[in-house]
């Protein structure tokens, strides 16, 4: 008994009451059961994903390019030349690994959203790494992305440091389970990946406002970097946001699934990336287990239920500010 | 949902056979569960002198074979000039040397191998004798009768006769004295007991005690009751065969039968073994090698190579138990279990060390490296190459100082290292420090354990002997494939959301 007895553990039973999913579970009950692996390409490789985005009408980020070969690598500055600011990425990386992203260029270099310089000769190092699989699972051989930069809604100011907020949401055979808003810090260097250092804020799926959040696994009241009361957010065209993520389920075949979602100034809500082993952080961020939730769906035959009727479901059943 | 049911009668499955195979080995070939459980051998020699008369020899030797306590190895005989040969003979077994001409002392060397086996039975059961009738002349038969009435008054069955008869001999001092004329007192004892209507008979066992030379043998009476058999010491009466009586010759057949020669003698020296019990069982069970399914049976080079093999299983459930039980990272998944290999070449603390200088001088290099811009497969490869520099340094150097143990670094595999190093210079530059030394501590821990568990003695025995574990730890494997419930670590991630409320 002593050792469950130390504060830093909790007994198994405390989480199982709360619902709380662990790994294990996750990748038997609902990974390995509702993820077919042959769709897991199309997750994997964020210009297939882009491409079956782009073909059901979501809004995506643009494709500047790609680079697919070592020769082309010294393209790279023309590239971009006429792009303000872009995004460099794995097509097949996760995790926030080999994302670089560029603010601003010009003739002295090219800043990343701390405000640190990169050489171009940096940047041609960067994508010839990423083409020879250094951030691909298993080292395989990858492409390099080049992605115009989001713009990140004006009502997110304050809230995230130097880079894009996104916005997970677990999406469960078509329904919408939990949320998090992802914001970056300086920690994370203009990524929004939460193991990174990225506060996580849990987002209420009626309303859209902030729950709580947590940074490694902690919770904390204020955005670390910029002081903003966190439980003051509010994530503007919520409706619209949970609509295109549940239509990821149609669009990909994922039954278990992670959505990135940004929302651009101009564009509006759209479709970053998706994932087909989301990680756990979200119920830390929203103070609640998956479970619950998941088994409800599971026992509801959902079979004809359109886009619009889905997320009317989760937003009346899974919301907890009443 | 799909149902699970065959899924858990596979595991049972595996299970069961796994500990089925188990037993049979066991119960069967008597490998026993625990290590350095050794038998005692004893290397017996006989060795036969006489003087030959020039004329064609015959010696024939009684040998000993498998019985109650003792399994036979392997016997030789050596014998210069001597044609030889192995015959049984009326139940027993005899070595017979012959030769065309010989004159002048004759040695002839015959030598067995005895181990010391509780389970050992003799191959064929003991028939008992036939009841030769006796006459006996007066004034022995008044004697005899005498010394067996009393006996027979005071026993139950044929061994407690035989101990009231020798026990009789020793008090009635007169009778005794008439009776040794007429016989010596194991053959004696026999004909009293045949006229009891017992069958018993002499047999000649050798006293085994380390060490010792020039010994003879000594007579033994083999007394027969119903179904059992008892091995009585006609001088003290005490039954029972004793862990160090190897019984000779077990069919009253003279112990040399010799033709052209005289003044024979034959003398026994013996010395005591103690054997690692898996050679010894090996030597038991040369013979049955096809019902002896066991790594046993390949040449010993083979051995070698499959007892390290063996062990890789167990490496592996290592790294899944703390993967899926506990939840700790590992760079690369099964790169601990290869590290763990090469700590049980160099020994632990060698092997940590020089880990920790390997891995920790190519961080150094390997950030210089990158400042070089190279493509990522020239880039391994210069890593690859200066782990070779810095392992290839470090043997030198611990040469030079007269540190042999710094010779083993060349047994990491140096490909992995060179991995190893590469994530870990990665992780440093992606995600700081302490990532670092999160997963190449995890890396290590995992490394230490299987390290552990696969030196571990009881385990190595028990992989190398027991094949049928393999199945059992692939039961375990593919149960813990299955299991969802929180990782240890797990409990304390999610702690902060079983605080509130
Ligand atoms: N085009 C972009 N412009 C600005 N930031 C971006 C862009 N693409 C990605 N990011 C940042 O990088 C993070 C990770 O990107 P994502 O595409 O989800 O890759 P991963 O699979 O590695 O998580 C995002 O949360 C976002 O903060
Ligand atoms: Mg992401």
């Amino acid at each position: 008994m002593g050792f469950w007895s130390r504060p830093k553990f909790t007994r198994p039973r405390v989480l199982s009451d709360k619902g709380i999913m662990g790994m294990n579970r996750r990748n038997i009950d609902y990974i390995g059961r509702y993820n077919p692996r042959r769709l897991y390409p199309l997750v994997d490789d964020k210009l297939q994903t882009k491409r079956i985005a782009l073909a059901c009408g979501v809004t995506v980020p643009d494709l500047i390019g790609t680079i697919s070969q070592q020769h082309q690598v010294r393209h790279l500055a023309e590239m971009v030349q006429e792009w303000p600011g872009f995004c460099i990425k794995p097509a097949k990386g996760s995790g926030g690994k080999g994302i670089t992203v560029i603010v601003r260029h010009d003739r002295t270099g090219y800043t990343k959203p701390s405000g640190a310089q990169e050489t171009i000769d940096d940047l041609e190092r960067h994508v010839s790494n990423i083409l020879a699989g250094l951030y691909s699972l298993g080292g395989k051989p990858d492409v390099a992305l080049i992605e115009a930069l989001i713009n990140f809604d004006d009502s997110f100011e304050g809230y995230s440091f130097e880079g894009v907020p996104d916005t997970r949401v677990i999406v469960f055979k078509g329904f919408p389970v939990m949320a998090m808003m992802r914001l970056s810090t300086d920690a994370s260097d203009g990524k929004a990946n939460l193991h990174q250092g990225a506060v996580g804020v849990g987002i209420d799926i009626g309303s859209g406002r902030a729950i709580r959040a947590v940074q490694f696994d902690q919770p904390v009241d204020h955005h670390p970097d910029t002081g903003r009361q966190l439980s003051e957010l509010q994530v503007p065209d919520w409706e619209t946001l949970l609509q295109l993520s549940a239509s990821c389920y149609e669009m990909s075949g994922l039954g278990y699934l992670g959505t990135d979602m940004v929302l651009d100034k101009l564009r509006g809500p759209m479709l970053l990336e998706l994932n087909a082993r989301p990680g756990l952080a979200i119920q830390t961020a929203n103070g609640a287990g998956l479970l619950p939730r998941l088994r409800r769906i599971e026992a509801l035959d959902s079979q004809r239920m359109s886009v619009a009727q889905r997320v009317d479901y989760a937003r009346e059943h899974f919301s907890i500010a009443s | 949902m799909i149902s699970r049911k065959p899924f858990y009668a596979v595991v049972a499955l595996l299970f069961l056979a796994g500990l089925a195979l188990s037993l049979y080995r066991h119960f069967t070939f008597e490998v026993p569960w625990l290590p350095g459980e050794q038998r005692q051998v004893w290397s017996i020699e006989a060795k036969v002198e006489f003087e030959a008369t020039g004329r064609p020899v015959k010696a024939s030797l009684a040998i000993p074979g498998t019985q109650q306590g003792f399994t036979l190895l392997n016997e030789a005989a050596a014998s210069p000039g001597y044609g030889l040969s192995f015959l049984e003979r009326n139940g027993g077994t005899r070595a017979e040397w012959t030769i065309r001409r010989a004159a002048g002392p004759q040695e002839l060397y015959y030598r067995v191998e005895m181990m010391a086996d509780p389970h050992a039975e003799a191959p064929v059961p003991l028939q008992a004798p036939v009841i030769a009738p006796h006459t006996n002349q007066e004034p022995y038969a008044t004697a005899i009768r005498q010394v067996l009435n009393r006996a027979l008054e005071r026993s139950a069955d044929g061994f407690s006769l035989t101990r009231e008869l020798i026990r009789e001999l020793d008090s009635q001092q007169q009778n005794a004295e008439l009776l040794a004329q007429y016989q010596d007192k194991p053959r004696l004892l026999v004909e009293m007991l045949n006229r009891a209507g017992i069958a018993a008979r002499v047999v000649k066992g050798l006293e085994l005690e380390d060490g010792r030379r020039r010994q003879s043998l000594i007579d033994l009476l083999q007394v027969f009751d119903d179904d059992r058999v008892e091995i009585i010491d006609p001088e003290t009466g005490h039954p029972g065969q004793r862990d160090n009586l190897l019984l000779w010759e077990r069919h009253s057949s003279p112990v040399l039968d010799l033709v052209g020669g005289v003044n024979s003698r034959v003398t026994f020296s013996m010395i005591r073994q103690q054997l690692p019990v898996n050679v010894a069982l090996e030597q038991k069970f040369e013979d049955s090698n096809l019902l002896n399914f066991s790594i046993h049976s390949l040449p010993l080079e083979e051995q070698a190579l499959f007892k390290g093999i063996l062990l890789i299983p167990i490496g592996v459930l290592v790294v899944v138990l703390m993967r899926i039980l506990v939840g700790l990272k590992t760079s690369g998944t099964f790169m601990p279990v290869l590290i763990a290999m090469a700590f049980i070449q160099t020994s632990l603390a060698t092997g940590l060390i020089g880990f920790l200088l390997i891995v920790s001088m190519g961080l150094v290099i390997r950030s210089w490296l990158s400042h070089l811009n190279l493509l990522l497969v020239a880039r391994i490869s210069a890593v690859i190459i200066m782990v070779i520099g810095i392992i290839s340094l470090f043997s030198v150097l611990a040469f030079k100082l007269g540190l042999t143990e710094g010779l083993k670094i060349t047994f990491f595999p140096m490909i992995i290292l060179s991995w190893t190093i590469e994530r870990m210079s990665l992780l440093w530059e992606e995600e700081g420090a302490k990532e670092v030394l999160t997963q190449g501590g995890g890396s290590l821990l995992v490394a230490v354990l299987a390290y552990l568990a696969m030196n571990n003695d009881l385990i190595r025995h028990l992989t190398f002997n027991f094949l049928g574990l393999q199945l059992v730890v692939m039961a375990a494997v593919l149960l813990l494939g299955n299991y969802t419930g929180y990782r240890l670590l797990e409990l304390r991630r999610f702690q902060p959301l079983a605080r509130e409320d």
